[in-house]
């Protein structure tokens, strides 16, 4: 499966995802900008993503906690997910996100 | 007043693999002291996850963040590590002989033969809004928390947030200061029910705002800001501001150790994996903070580390004598440190 990602910069990249894998984990496997912090316990929010439009019914909406989390990012907007929080399924093989500013490492 | 203290060992950062440090140095009777930005032991266990289960400790087939720090403070009782919180180191003298002075922003210089960097991720330190040129105005008009209230009287407040710090200075400042709206990006709150109906008696009253949305803009100069540009569902607006108080919670960053003159790699400290001594002869460093090949962020890796680290402590603190390995379960010159023979 494939994820395409655009970076805070406004490259994009395209990434080969592993069934089950996070998708915060392939971002982070392939060397983007993500800073991950607390490695998918959902108790950060630094792997902030922007989900495409198109995908945005497909992944669902955030839990609440996933929403608690995000309280602690100033750029959310209203396609904001966690992207540890997105499994990686052939549902969403060619997702399309973008990387928060929030996500990027110091 | 400056506090001096002399010690064998100051270890930097109070998680479980600078706790467990202190156990492998105290078998070696190494003396440890303790400094750690946060308010108590544990790091990122305590303060990120400590409710969350690991399930990758050896021995524990699950355990709680918060459990494994109580019990690595139960396990290091014996040798009275002390600790010193709240505070951060801010700067590293290496001394003729070999030895280090190192201070700390709470006044204390350290004289101490070996270091131990075990800061994890770095240090916790309040997350910055992503708003363009926020650190011209920061501990000028921006501030991440309240040292001096007289700070915030008189002036045009905007709050932003929804946990507790955001809603306990809400309520704490709006007798002193000339107006405070508080700003969140949703009207949920995750702070105690009492303070957000507190504040919402207030927002009745008329003596505060509060407004859902994002801050996006700063407007100032000289480090002083006079408005705040926010984004909000109902389209952008910009509110007349003197102070900004941003609550996002905690990030880390490496913070000082980049200035300490050790080589570094992508943000972590290069170690040999034989002792885990930096590029700074006496300086060690284990746990996520350190790189070396084949490097795995564990929790257990960072024990293993604090292990071996401590056997090349020894030789450095009591140079000349003759360390013979020795098991807990076997040694009674052990057992006796550890209070059980």
């Amino acid at each position: 499966m494939i994820i395409h990602v655009t970076d805070q910069e406004g490259e994009s990249h395209e990434l080969e995802g592993l069934e089950g894998w996070r998708v915060m984990e392939v971002i982070r496997d392939w060397g983007l900008n993500i800073k991950a912090e607390c490695g998918g316990a959902l108790s950060c929010a630094t792997c902030h993503v922007y989900v495409d439009k198109d995908w945005l019914e497909i992944v669902g909406a955030p839990s609440d906690e996933e929403e608690d989390m995000l309280d602690s990012v100033g750029d959310v907007r209203s396609n904001s997910r966690l992207s540890c929080q997105i499994l990686c399924s052939d549902a969403v093989d060619g997702l399309k996100l973008t990387l928060a500013p929030s996500a990027a490492k110091d | 007043m400056t506090t001096e203290i002399t010690t064998d060992v100051v270890v930097i950062g109070a998680g479980p693999c600078g706790l467990f440090a202190a156990f492998e140095l105290g078998l070696l009777d190494l003396k440890c002291h303790f400094i750690d930005i946060l308010d108590r032991p544990g790091g990122q266990c305590a303060e990120l996850y400590p409710e969350k289960p690991i399930y990758d400790i050896p021995g524990f087939p699950v355990v709680t963040g918060q459990q494994l720090v109580d019990n690595l403070m139960a396990q290091i009782a014996p040798f009275a590590p002390e600790f010193h919180f709240n505070r951060m180191v801010n700067s590293i003298d290496k001394q003729e002989d070999g030895s280090f002075k190192l201070a700390t922003d709470a006044d204390e210089i350290f004289h101490t033969k070996v270091i131990v960097i075990a800061a994890g991720g770095g240090s916790f330190q309040p997350k910055r809004p992503p708003v363009d040129g926020i650190e011209q105005f920061e501990n000028k008009s921006v501030f991440y928390s309240v040292r001096k209230m007289d700070d915030f009287r008189g002036q045009d407040v905007v709050i932003v947030g929804g946990g507790d710090s955001a809603l306990d200075w809400t309520l704490n400042l709006q007798p002193i200061v000339r107006s405070l709206t508080l700003v969140h990006r949703r009207a949920v709150f995750k702070a105690a029910p009492a303070s957000v109906n507190k504040m919402q008696e207030l927002v009745g009253e008329g003596k505060i705002n509060f407004l859902t949305g994002q801050i996006a803009k700063l407007d100032g100069e000289n480090g002083q800001i006079d408005h705040v540009h926010l984004s909000t569902d109902a389209g952008d607006l910009s509110l007349p501001a003197t102070r900004l108080l941003p609550f996002f919670g905690l990030t880390m960053k490496l913070g000082p150790v980049a200035d300490w003159g050790l080589e570094l790699n992508d943000n972590t400290i290069v170690v040999d994996t034989e002792k885990f001594e930096t590029s700074v002869p006496g300086i060690f460093a284990i746990g996520d903070i350190n790189s070396y090949p084949g490097k795995l962020k564990l929790i257990l890796s960072g024990f293993h580390e604090a292990a071996l680290m401590a056997q090349a402590a020894k030789a450095i603190v009591s140079p000349g004598e003759r360390v013979v390995f020795q098991y807990t379960t076997s040694s009674t010159k052990l057992q006796k440190k550890l209070g059980v023979a």
